[in-house]
């Protein structure tokens, strides 16, 4: 059971990927439509390969300012959601704010930013980060604030300090929402780095992925496009498998949802 | 009153919450030391209210709360009713707590938490986590975890209302001989005729809300108490005598 269960949880998303793929290239080749129309997936993975030396450069800046900009919002969303724990006061008095950063489109203000912040790269980790350091927060709150109520009295029954009810106590229980939260994040990271490069439209050689699309829509290098496309959801899938494992790695001895299922 | 001082004593105390509902009315207890006092009421009758105030974590509105001065009366351990452990920490870790919040030393911890892991017969789990474990188990960590401190007192709060039959007999039985061998004071609560019984050398019924003490007695029975004792007719005798108390208790109201 379990085997065949594991089986299944890689061919069957394999099989409807072969599939879709094989069907793409199908209607491509039979329909005769011109790759500057509609790539072919074959065509796609050549292209790859042939403009490796231009793309992977720039896949390494977009990833170099997606990481920064998640290491940013992982340790700032953090020490957020443990300020704002302590009091009351400080939670009523900023969350709304956090909220309004959160739900305000990153479309809009990129351009804002790029205009105020000179040096781009800085620009666009703001951007990418703005973008993931709500959910590291609100999660963690909600962690740091869902601690057992039996388990406090304990911790008060047996005199502990604040410090030691925080360290032992409140910050164990927030690790699974502190987790879960960065799993959203890394890829949030990613779409604000990406849109901050559409928008400051850098070029020369500090272009991301975002400008390698760009360039090749203005020229008209449709495959280019989806190769570059390509390796951002590529890149999408490996920071969250990473961040999974990470999770799966902290977790797995004693949290509900990293349990192997009872046979 | 020829008694020894006793380790706590209720005067008047009395509990209102917040949202205005009258939880404890007036109540006095005095718990002697060395017995085995179990608290027993129907559901909402303010047991673990009572609880939670002689252990500090709430304040009486009403009346006060006065401890032994002698023997480190505040010396307490507490089990919940759930087994209240942290999921995240291992067996031995959990047992510990207590210990490493009060800055024991590493190596006479080692030694407590040993002692205590076999007063209640966990030898063999200490690596465990508690997700491992059965219910039943997790209790006796949870036990373990109160005793480790080497308290005179311990308060319960229905640990055991969770658990299977055949779980809960063997686990009153270790108990009733843990508490014997140690000399603990305990308070017991429980909404259990048979269990107040079973474990108590002395009974309170408590009447509904707001509790107030509804009938004290004593049972007469050497502990520690084993399976020979539930099934004699001095038990069955005792639990008609509670059974009937507590119903009057409960008509009362």
């Amino acid at each position: 059971m379990a085997a065949r269960g594991r089986g299944d949880r890689v061919l069957a998303p394999v099989l409807v990927g072969l599939a879709a793929l094989a069907a793409w290239e199908a209607v491509v080749r039979m329909e005769g439509i011109p790759p500057y129309i509609l790539p072919g997936p074959i065509l796609v993975a050549r292209t790859v390969v042939a403009d490796w030396g231009t793309l992977f450069p720039s896949l390494l800046v977009t990833l170099a300012i997606t990481g920064a900009a998640f290491l940013v919002a992982a340790v700032l969303g953090l020490a957020l959601a443990v300020v704002f724990t302590q009091s009351t006061f400080i939670e009523r008095a900023f969350f709304p704010y956090a909220v309004i950063l959160q739900v305000t489109p990153i479309v809009a203000i990129a351009p804002l930013i790029i205009l105020w912040v000179k040096w781009i790269p800085l620009a666009l980790l703001i951007c990418a980060w703005l973008v993931a350091f709500f959910p590291v927060l609100s999660n963690t709150v909600l962690g740091l604030t869902s601690t057992d109520k039996n388990l406090v009295d304990l911790f008060r029954l047996y005199g502990a300090t604040r410090w030691q009810a925080f360290r032992y106590l409140r910050l164990p229980s927030a690790l699974p929402y502190f987790l879960g939260g960065l799993k959203i994040s890394g890829g949030l990271a990613l779409i604000g780095a990406v849109v901050a490069e559409f928008v400051a439209g850098t070029g020369g050689a500090q272009s991301g992925l975002a400008f390698r699309i760009l360039e090749a829509g203005y020229t008209l290098q449709i495959p280019r496009m989806f190769a570059a496309l390509l390796l951002i959801s590529a890149a999408g899938v490996l920071i969250f498998a990473l961040l999974t494992g990470i999770s799966r790695l902290l977790l797995r001895r004693w949290h509900e949802s990293e349990l192997e299922p009872a046979d | 009153m020829t008694a020894a001082a006793p380790v706590v004593a209720l005067q008047g105390v009395s509990r209102l919450y917040a949202s205005g509902t009258l939880a404890l009315d007036r109540l006095s207890l005095r718990v002697e030391p060395g017995e085995f006092l179990t608290l027993l009421g129907p559901s909402g009758c303010g047991k673990t209210t009572l609880l939670r105030l002689i252990a500090g974590l709430a304040e009486p509105s009403g009346g006060h709360i006065e401890w032994s001065p002698d023997g480190g009366a505040r010396q307490l351990g507490f089990v919940f009713q759930e087994p209240t452990l942290m999921p995240w920490a291992r067996v031995e870790d959990n047992i510990r707590l207590p210990l490493m919040l009060a800055a024991v030393s590493p190596a006479e911890s080692a030694g407590r938490v040993g002692e205590a892991i076999a007063h209640v017969g966990l030898e063999g789990f200490e690596r465990a986590y508690p997700r491992e474990l059965s219910g039943g188990m997790k209790m006796r960590v949870s036990i373990a975890r109160a005793l480790v401190t080497k308290p005179q007192v311990l308060l319960m709060d229905e640990p055991f209302a969770a658990l299977d039959e055949i779980t809960r007999f063997k686990l009153e039985n270790d108990l009733s001989s843990l508490a014997h061998r140690r000399r603990l004071t305990v308070l017991f609560v429980t909404h259990s005729v048979f269990e107040s019984v079973y474990l108590g050398s002395r009974v309170v019924v408590l009447s509904p809300r707001p509790g107030r003490v509804a009938a004290d007695i004593r049972v007469e029975a050497p502990a520690p108490r084993g399976e020979a004792f539930r099934t004699s007719s001095a038990y069955i005798e005792a639990c008609r005598q509670v059974s009937a108390l507590l119903a009057r208790a409960m008509e009362a109201r």
